[in-house]
């Protein structure tokens, strides 16, 4: 894959589905996988996580973004659980903001680091000018 | 004091009563400072693993708390999930290959699953989580050099209500700040009920 891939995980399914709609009207070449909520009910689950994470697993990296704390241990058992992990890298981000600059990023060709660096800039980011 | 299959099987049995019949109980201690789903998750993911556990035979320990592990990492949502799905998961490594876990292999499994619980959910105690249970009930073990069930499971109850007076400093409640003292956490109680359970198991 030419491309970094994006892996998103909420503990609302809905939530990431849309926001996979979002991302891919702005970016549709960067390859997005989602896990969203625990069987059918709110949550995570790290099953669909590992399973997302295979599903767009290139060289070239994949970046996981995640919403609130217990989908960060979910990851963490999730790429325990994989053979090759070197080439993922979770970012500390808030999850929408940083998933967009991070397909923008991603579509630019640039790399995993890369890519994690800019995505996690948007903690900084000024929303609304005061 | 001889643990075995059985009394694993037993341990997980006894777990699932406690937890189905404090399910509520937990569900209303999470719905003060959590997200309400504890009771109902912990329910679920401890009467797969007895479905699971109950037919299948065993030739060790460590085979035996695999399939909890992995049924608590599927089954159990929220934190609670990765935090005893890991914590079962180390307690299958330390004991892989034992059909009998002597007091000391017991005590140093334990310790194995509150490292795995600590790195997982990166706590400390004082946080208010399962932690403010296992850390004091597992130097208490540790000093003891032996498997002291009944008195780590009264340490335990002691320490669970002693969460009531922290802050929480992780997970969904540390959002409400100081607001959360004043309610017992609900994963120090669902520790809790394992620890009782184990004394229970090791009992009969």
């Amino acid at each position: 894959m030419k491309y970094v891939s994006l892996v998103l995980i909420s503990h609302s399914e809905e939530i990431v589905n849309g926001l996979k709609k979002l991302l891919n009207q702005v970016q549709p070449d960067v390859s997005i996988a989602v896990a969203g909520g625990n069987d059918g009910e709110i949550g995570t689950n790290t099953f669909r996580i590992k399973e997302a994470i295979e599903s767009v697993y290139s060289e070239k990296g994949v970046v996981i973004l995640f919403d609130l704390g217990s989908a960060l241990m979910n990851a963490e058992l999730a790429i325990e659980m994989l053979e090759k992990t070197d080439r993922i890298a979770i970012a500390d981000a808030p999850l929408v903001e940083g998933a967009y600059i991070a397909a923008v990023e991603a579509g630019l060709g640039k790399s995993l680091d890369e890519v994690v660096r800019a995505c996690e800039q948007a903690k900084q980011m000024v929303k609304v000018e005061r | 004091m001889a643990f075995g299959v059985e009394q694993a099987k037993r341990w997980m049995s006894i777990i699932n009563d406690n937890i189905q019949q404090q399910k509520e109980h937990l569900t209303e201690l999470d719905q003060a400072i959590g997200d309400g789903d504890h009771g109902l998750n912990m329910a679920r993911g401890f009467q797969e693993v007895v479905e699971k556990i109950a037919s299948a035979n065993y030739e060790d320990l460590g085979s035996l708390f695999k399939d909890v592990s992995m049924t608590l990492i599927a089954k159990v949502g929220g934190a609670s999930g990765p935090l005893y799905g890991t914590a079962f998961l180390k307690m299958s490594l330390a004991l892989a290959g034992k059909k009998e876990a002597d007091d000391k292999e017991m005590v140093a499994a334990l310790e194995a699953a509150l490292d795995g619980i600590k790195a997982r959910g990166k706590a400390n105690v004082g946080e208010k989580t399962m932690v403010d249970v296992w850390e004091p009930v597992m130097e208490f073990l540790r000093e003891k050099g032996s498997m002291q069930a009944k008195e780590a499971a009264l340490l335990a109850k002691e320490k669970m209500e002693h969460t009531k007076e922290l802050e929480a400093k992780k997970g969904r409640a540390a959002y409400l700040g100081s607001r959360s003292v004043g309610h017992i956490d609900p994963g120090s109680a669902s520790s809790y009920l394992l620890f009782a359970a184990l004394a229970e198991a090791l009992e009969g």
